[in-house]
């Protein structure tokens, strides 16, 4: 039950060692080791996303996946892609669009969005609506009704789109 | 609309520069929150600080016969574990109950059981450790000895004599009832030439906030005083709980609120294991945190809706509606919720059905009986979401029954645009309303004849179509008249205190709070459009009961209407104190000058005089500089409260437009609309989200939410993977549109927007799903939720 683990990885850039106990999720090692408290914890059972970050390139859920099976990935999180500004342009968006209300799911709905954007982006087809509404359909959010997020990430496709082609 | 008495015609306050009512300005502050750098409770550590996990009661209902915590003491992390009696002798328990709800009754609630657990999931031990994970492992080594007692489960039977009585000094398991008769009911239906009687189901709902309930409380024994960090809707209501119960004077106790991960009134009330988390620091006199995680979130955080009403209509041939007649029974756990009470729901569904319709019959009935389930109480947009489906869905079917359209229904009923200011039949008093050119806007922007046209060409080729509508109304800017009067400290009133800084800049500290809404950009829009600066001179400051003006916080859409009127009076009365200082420095006279842009100018020419920044210097470090015996006051405070008027009304319409899959029973929702009237729109793009956030909530409680228990009171859907909640890819897009009234009780005329979407979607969709299914010959259905199972039900199929 409370067996430790050696593990070393790199987070947002940084490299991390980490000694963690076996049972400790992703997301947990992340706030409360890495005081990184950009993703957040809120089902602890994979149905909201609130908790998404990225591990070698992947979107994930960080309550999910247990912070052991992160020894020698490359993990991004919000903070991360805030500070490199992978994700300027869709942050923008989210503000100026009113996409977020509390707040408490939107680094995992940016993350979740920036994967599909990146699916997209360099002359492929701008995702529909439905497409979107599709990909973000597993990140939960309750305060806005979701328009404004698609709007958000719309609106980031066509303009990516447009600067690529 | 007062506001544009501020100057003269033509000329009206928001031709100021620096006018930002009505703009669809970005929320300021937001980048934290899209970067990851918010800081909401359940991210906050602090020194020594120690975290509680709560042993819970497996049963509904059960003695507490003898709890052995000698294992969980001994094991790794664990700092104290602390059962109800010894934390009894730290925190007072309370009761739910306020005077004007005549009659309602509840028992003492105690922060946690103390010999008897009255619902699954009310803690009854808690083990304090260094980590959570520590203390739920300890948690796991508490022996509690048991003595399962009946439970009561079913409302319907929860009055039976043979049911057994929760509370027994109470007599009996009624918690509140409410008759009102008014006009001449019987008469009315006798004279109809058609009545309509049916039950509307409405399932248990709960709130699902992102982030769960989180606190940390720290007890600091050198200074004598509580910080409670909460996620909380009503920081002043809470400091003032958290002393009365703990025996300290209110200056003892501070509540800070930062970013909170939403709240839709789950956040407003008091929770005894939040009122426990106050206890155990003060014990224990160290910071203790305690977030709920969403198993437990499922089992403690309030409970709402949950309704069984019979409703009953009259019509005439032509579409007069003659009476309404309702009985309501509702179930609320085993606590009337401390302070708001659990009864006024009920009773708000008394208030407002047939709201919108000019119909002086109208009986009612509503019981509130106590459960051994998990408590209920006000959720957003409280009772509308009862009220408007039991009265639009009585309409709709009432309009089938003589074969009128049903808009032409309401045309008929709703009350003129013109017949204000108006009492309804229950009592409520109506200051101005726009039902028809709200109804009227909505077609426009729906294209209803298009849309029939649709409906009927889809009919033809097999595919089922509904067009439901809902008119409504919402109760806003609540007055004293909600709480106050009732006996609890609840602060109907707001204040905001504005002052100048050094460098010519604007602070406002509000007494109202942000959960997302956008309140902290509502008010820095008045204060700047009042005062004249520009948005990014104003900083907000919110959320600190040691340094904001006593307030309500934000609920019950209060935060613009009453927040928002304070900060605007707030801001002009800045403004004259500090062209009262810019004239004794100029030696001119302080009507001769204004403000504009952060700039001392002459009125009229807007000829520049001098800065603001230029103006705070001279005050703040060359106040030997200016005349004497001239004090000069870069600081002003005011208070708001509405006076006139015990609510803003606000009103409005919703259509829907869906799809039923006639083999599967599975609802699609094609389009969504909404016109609502919330008297002068201070940032149009807040108020739509606000609207469509909220039409998303309704129509999650209309298709897929219900908190399920079986008649053991074991809630067996308690996760979000059972718990349905509306996710992007159900939802349909919303069309929001406004039509304007502004409330005469204050200047800025605004009154409040957050329950209008979530009052309105059940309905509709309700009416949308009969008028799809009518054709079919399908019994029309009232029950919520409306399953895919419910449907096939309906149409016969299983």
């Amino acid at each position: 039950m409370t067996h430790h683990y050696d593990i070393t990885l790199t987070v947002n850039g940084e490299r991390i060692d980490g000694h963690v106990e076996g049972r400790k999720s992703l997301v947990d090692f992340l706030r409360d080791d890495l005081t990184l408290t950009g993703s957040h914890v809120g089902c602890e059972h994979g149905v909201c996303g609130a908790c998404t970050v990225r591990v070698n390139g992947e979107v994930v859920r960080g309550c999910l996946m247990l912070a052991v099976q992160c020894d020698g990935a490359i993990v991004e999180t919000i903070e991360g892609v805030s500070d490199t500004g992978e994700i300027a342009d869709l942050q923008d968006a989210f503000e100026r669009r009113n996409a977020l209300q509390c707040g408490f799911c939107t680094p995992g709905m940016l993350l979740t969005a920036q994967e599909l954007l990146s699916q997209t982006k360099n002359g492929g087809k701008v995702p529909s609506r439905d497409d979107i509404r599709e990909h973000i359909s597993g990140n939960y959010c309750r305060c806005t009704g979701y328009h404004a997020i698609v709007d958000a990430v719309e609106a980031v496709a066509v303009a990516r789109a447009g600067r690529s082609s | 609309m007062k506001i544009v008495s501020d100057l003269p015609s033509p000329l009206t306050a928001l031709d100021r520069p620096n006018s930002y009512i009505g703009r669809a300005v970005p929320r300021p502050n937001l980048k934290r929150l899209t970067q990851g750098r918010a800081q909401y409770v359940s991210d906050l550590v602090l020194p020594r600080m120690a975290h509680v996990a709560y042993l819970r009661s497996p049963f509904a209902h059960a003695r507490i016969k003898h709890i052995d915590k000698s294992e969980a003491e001994k094991a790794r992390g664990v700092i104290a574990v602390v059962t109800g009696p010894e934390l009894a002798k730290v925190i007072t328990p309370w009761v739910g109950v306020l005077t004007h709800l005549k009659g309602i009754k509840s028992a003492p609630q105690y922060a946690m059981a103390v010999d008897r657990a009255c619902w699954q999931g009310e803690a009854v031990c808690a083990v304090v450790a260094r980590t959570r994970a520590e203390a739920e492992d300890a948690c796991e080594l508490i022996q509690v000895d048991y003595e399962e007692l009946t439970p009561v489960t079913d409302p319907e039977t929860a009055l039976d004599a043979s049911t057994p009585v929760i509370h027994p000094d109470l007599g009996d398991n009624l918690t509140f009832e409410r008759s009102l008769d008014a006009g001449e009911v019987d008469k009315a239906f006798a004279q109809s030439d058609a009545v309509v009687e049916t039950t509307f189901i409405f399932g248990r709902h709960t709130g699902v906030t992102n982030e769960p309930r989180s606190i940390v409380a720290d007890w600091n024994t050198g200074d004598q005083r509580l910080t409670v960090y909460q996620g909380t809707q009503a920081p002043h209501m809470m400091q003032n709980l958290f002393a009365k119960h703990l025996g300290l004077e209110e200056h003892q106790v501070r509540v800070i609120t930062k970013d909170v991960g939403g709240s839709f009134g789950v956040k407003v009330h008091t929770y005894a294991d939040e009122m426990a988390v106050v206890a155990l620091s003060k014990l224990l006199k160290r910071p203790i945190k305690f977030v709920a995680d969403r198993l437990e979130s499922f089992v403690t955080d309030i409970h709402a809706r949950d309704h069984r009403v019979k409703g009953k209509i009259g019509i005439n041939k032509d579409g007069t509606i003659t009476a309404f007649e309702i009985d309501d029974l509702t179930g609320i756990g085993p606590y009337s919720v401390y302070p708001r009470t659990s009864g006024i729901e009920a009773n708000q569904v008394v208030n407002l059905v047939g709201g919108p319709y000019a119909c002086p019959n109208y009986r009612a009935r509503a019981r509130v009986v106590f459960q051994n389930k998990n408590v209920m109480c006000q959720y957003r947009a409280v009772g509308h979401p009862i009220a408007t489906a039991v009265t639009e869905g009585l309409v709709d079917l009432a309009a089938a029954k003589i074969g009128m359209d049903p808009i032409e229904v309401r045309k008929k009923n709703l009350y003129a645009d013109d017949a204000y200011p108006v009492t309804a039949a229950s009592g409520i008093k109506f200051e101005k309303l726009s039902h028809h050119a709200a109804t009227d806007k909505l077609l426009r922007m729906m294209d209803y004849k298009a849309l029939r046209a649709n409906q009927a060409a889809a009919r033809a080729n097999g595919i089922h179509r509904g067009i439901g509508f809902a008119s409504f109304i919402e109760v806003t800017n609540p007055s004293a008249a909600f709480y106050g009067v009732g006996g609890a400290r609840i602060s109907a009133q707001d204040g905001a205190t504005v002052k100048l800084d050094a460098t010519g800049a604007i602070f406002c500290h509000t007494g109202v709070s942000e959960q997302g809404q956008g309140a902290e950009a509502v008010i820095a829009q008045c204060v700047a459009s009042s005062f004249g600066v520009s948005l990014d001179k104003v900083r907000v400051i919110m959320g600190d009961t040691d340094n904001t003006p006593y307030g309500g916080g934000t609920w019950a859409s209060r935060a613009a209407g009453i927040g928002g009127e304070a900060a605007w009076q707030a801001g002009k009365a800045l403004r004259e104190n500090v062209l009262a200082a810019a004239a004794s420095i100029l030696q001119a006279k302080p009507d001769d000058l204004d403000i504009n842009n952060g700039v001392v100018v002459d009125k009229g020419t807007a000829k520049e005089r001098i800065t603001l920044s230029e103006v705070a210097r001279i005050c703040y470090f060359r106040p030997d500089t200016l005349p004497p015996g001239f004090q000069a006051e870069l600081v002003a405070t005011r208070h708001y409260v509405p006076r006139n008027w015990p609510f803003s009304f606000t009103n409005g319409i919703q259509a829907s437009y869906l799809e039923v899959d006639v083999d599967t029973g599975f609802i699609k929702l094609l389009k969504h609309w909404c016109v609502e009237d919330c008297g002068t729109v201070i940032n149009p793009q807040l108020v739509d989200e606000q609207i469509r956030g909220g039409i998303v909530q309704g129509l999650g409680g209309a298709l897929f939410e219900n908190c399920l228990y079986d008649e053991r009171g074991q809630m067996l859907n308690g996760n979000m993977a059972d718990y349905l909640v509306p996710m992007a890819m159900e939802m349909p897009d919303m069309e929001i549109g406004h039509v304007v009234s502004p409330t005469a009780d204050s200047e800025l005329g605004a009154k409040g927007a957050g329950e209008a979407g979530t009052a309105g979607a059940p309905a509709c969709v309700m009416n949308a799903i009969n008028d799809a299914l009518r054709p079919l010959g399908a019994t029309p259905m009232t029950e919520m939720p409306f399953t895919p199972g419910r449907v096939l039900r309906a149409l016969g199929r299983v």
